[in-house]
């Protein structure tokens, strides 16, 4: 069935249409179009002179092998980042849907580390780890196990992961919480009744049945990690050792804002822009297909 | 804009109801947080209570790297400060910058201040001036590579600390003697790629750079992966993988360790001096920065790292007489003295030294003078003049990548520098194309 509204005339559909309009061409399409005009040149760091080099920023780009291993990198950040914030996430709203007593506090207690800045979580996460005075190194250190994720791109890996995914599971538990309130009860029961356990019935019915909510997650997340973790990747590892940690959009402003190589950088966001264009498109052309809404 | 503008009046008038006088407001952008900030400010409110034509209002704007962005930012927006402060790194960046700067030589020629670019000691002088010797930049804080001995240390694992250490031969057979004597952290650095690098290939004379480091043109080359260079870090490399050499990050982390007093070496800044004489709970020594004996024609001089004052072009011309007045006063040699005294950074003029020893403090704080006499011993050859490289802050970063993979172990001291000057060449000849 498809629900449409008939408008008369096109004033008023165009009107109610023009406030998303304008926010998209201020806020995307000017911009974005200004990222492809200055990819294509040198410009010097003060804006005084522009050198024209046609296609020779994405030459430069895609000829460095580091940049290639930069896509390797942001591939496995944002799949590690998206499981390590969804799994846990549902599975603690797993938990406390089933709590009788108290889930508003365990709920309180659970939405709390999203209120924390990507930024300052970094730094947290940068103590407990820290090679020299962090509490978690320390007792790494008591059982034999030397943590540097300074010198050891597959820790420094694991570190901003588990610092990006982190605050993160509190949003998704919201979400997943919220969908698991909305199983209708009588499918759960009449299930129960049938003699299905517990794990059972969660596989075969609310699992398909927050499908829609895992689809919308796992949308928001991927662009979570694509776009949001920057200030962990900052203030943890600053993209080191070896550039193990330097996802896309890290190296877009480390080679802009730091290098001021602003012509490389707006090649970056082009590359980029075309990326995420052809996820999104992936995603809703065939993973939406198995979500039941 | 008009709006925004009346703010910042309405603010700054609200905030000092000094400036809102008939005085010629001037703006100054600086990196120095803590002592270094209070000591800043000091200097400039000295200055505005010698004299009341010109107020100078003093910010912080973050670190080296951030102050020098939001110096470039502003100037592409049109607000941008009359004296910025750029580390050594940036300097060719602003050299190409022309007409976005206005040369210091200018600017006191202009102002009719009292200003004389030779009273500069000539290593300090030569980074921030022209090939035909015209000063582009005022130098401002300059410091310079220096060995720091933890003395207890030495004793606790029962080496002389007496020992002799002006050779990096000596310092091997003493990290092995540390190393056996139960020490934990034998040898930490700051900033490797400036020690063990930059530094390194001047103080042994050998090139780190073609075209004289860069001084000659842009068209220069990397020279990074030279004998030398890979010998040193090969034996780096080797004291990493032994425990001998502890590697902590790639800024002054270091520091940390050694003020705790766990380290017993430390390779880092003569302005270090402040923090380890306020931190440390131990006896410390500073030494020469050690040398290959028998390696290049070490020992030369030593390099300076640090930072100068750039004037920013786009201002009233009356401003530009106050930014003289202030510069001239900055390099007076008893504001430079006493800069000396209070942070351990070098006495940039030769006037400044001379104050500093006549009136005892070298032998009231032993050491103190090391890095002067370690810049100062020889005539700057074009290996140790300096360095001049465009995105030289970019390149650090892939220096840096590289040196962790020596310290891990995942590749030798030539691969890795064979491959730092493959991606380091690839972005000079992009600020070749850039600014050519």
């Amino acid at each position: 069935m498809e629900k449409r509204v008939k408008f008369k005339g096109w004033l008023l559909p165009a009107l109610l249409i023009a406030p998303q309009v304008v926010i998209s061409a201020v806020f995307f399409f000017y911009p974005a179009g200004q990222a492809i005009w200055q990819s294509l040149f040198i410009p010097d760091p003060f804006g005084l002179s522009m050198q024209w080099v046609g296609l020779g920023n994405f030459e430069f780009l895609l000829s460095d092998p580091f940049y290639r291993a930069s896509f390797v990198t942001t591939a496995v950040f944002s799949i590690l980042v998206t499981l390590c914030s969804m799994i846990p996430a549902l599975f603690l709203a797993v938990i406390a849907d089933r709590l009788i007593k108290g889930s508003g506090v365990y709920r309180t207690l659970l939405i709390w580390p999203y209120a924390v800045a990507p930024a300052v979580a970094g730094v947290l996460w940068l103590f407990m780890f820290n090679t020299r005075v962090g509490v978690v190194s320390w007792y790494l250190g008591q059982l034999g196990y030397d943590w540097n994720h300074v010198l050891n791109g597959g820790e420094a890996m694991g570190l901003v992961v588990v610092a990006s995914a982190w605050g993160r599971i509190s949003y998704n538990f919201l979400f997943f919480f919220a969908a698991l309130q909305a199983v209708p009860k009588s499918v759960i029961e009449a299930a129960a009744i049938d003699g299905a356990h517990f794990w059972r019935r969660f596989w075969t019915i609310v699992l398909p049945l927050l499908s829609p909510t895992t689809f919308f997650l796992l949308v928001v997340n991927i662009v979570y990690s694509f776009f949001e973790t920057f200030g962990v990747i900052h203030t943890i590892t600053a993209g080191g050792p070896q550039q193990t940690t330097t996802i896309l959009v890290y190296k877009v402003y480390s080679d802009g804002f730091v290098s001021q190589d602003l012509g490389s950088s707006s090649a970056q966001s082009v590359i980029l822009l075309i990326v995420v264009g052809l996820l999104t498109v992936l995603q809703f052309k065939f993973i939406e297909k198995r979500v039941h809404y | 804009m008009h709006k925004s503008l009346l703010g910042a009046l309405a603010v700054s008038t609200m905030l000092s109801p000094i400036a809102a006088s008939a005085q010629t407001e001037v703006q100054f952008w600086h990196a120095f947080t803590g002592r270094l900030g209070e000591l800043v400010a000091a200097q400039v409110e000295e200055f505005n209570a010698s004299q009341s034509d010109y107020v100078v209002v003093q910010s912080h704007k973050g670190n080296y790297s951030e102050t020098l962005n939001s110096g470039i930012a502003a100037f592409r927006a049109g607000e941008h400060p009359h004296i910025l402060m750029v580390f050594e790194v940036g300097t060719a960046t602003m050299m190409s910058a022309q007409g976005a700067t206005r040369p210091v030589f200018e600017v006191m020629a202009q102002s009719g201040a009292t200003f004389d670019p030779d009273a500069y000691i000539g290593s300090v002088k030569g980074y921030y001036t022209t090939t035909d010797g015209d000063m582009l930049s005022l130098p401002f804080n300059s410091s310079t590579p220096v060995l720091w001995v933890n003395r207890n240390a030495f004793e606790e694992a029962g080496v002389d600390p007496d020992t002799d250490l002006s050779t990096w031969q000596n310092v091997g057979e003493t990290l092995e003697a540390l190393k056996a004597g139960g020490s934990e952290c034998p040898l930490v650095t700051a900033w490797q790629s400036w020690i063990h690098l930059e530094n390194f290939s001047a103080y042994h004379d050998v090139p780190f750079a073609s075209q004289d480091n860069g001084f000659a043109g842009l068209d220069t080359e990397l020279m990074l992966n030279g004998e030398a260079q890979v010998a040193h870090l090969t034996a780096m490399g080797e004291w990493a993988q032994d425990g001998k050499f502890i590697y902590t990050g790639r800024r002054n982390e270091g520091g940390a360790n050694f003020r705790s007093g766990e380290c017993a070496l430390f390779t880092e800044s003569s302005a270090g001096y402040a923090g380890i004489k306020a931190e440390a709970e131990f006896d410390f020594d500073v030494r020469p920065l050690p040398y290959w004996e028998g390696v290049g024609n070490a020992p030369q001089n030593t390099i300076i790292g640090g930072a100068s004052l750039w004037v920013m072009e786009g201002h009233e011309e009356e401003e530009y007489a106050g930014v003289g007045e202030f510069l001239a006063f900055l390099s007076s040699s008893d504001v430079q003295a006493q800069w000396h005294q209070d942070t351990g950074y070098l006495p940039i003029t030769s006037a400044a030294g001379e104050a500093t020893r006549a009136a005892g403090f070298y032998e009231e704080n032993p050491g103190t003078d090391v890095a002067v006499i370690q810049m100062t011993a020889n005539e700057p050859t074009a290996n140790s003049k300096g360095l001049r490289l465009g995105s030289f802050d970019q390149i650090r970063g892939i220096i840096d990548e590289e040196l962790e993979a020596i310290w891990a172990g995942d590749k030798t001291a030539q691969e890795a520098m064979d491959s730092a000057k493959e991606r380091g060449d690839a972005l000079l000849r992009r600020f070749e194309s850039a600014n050519g």
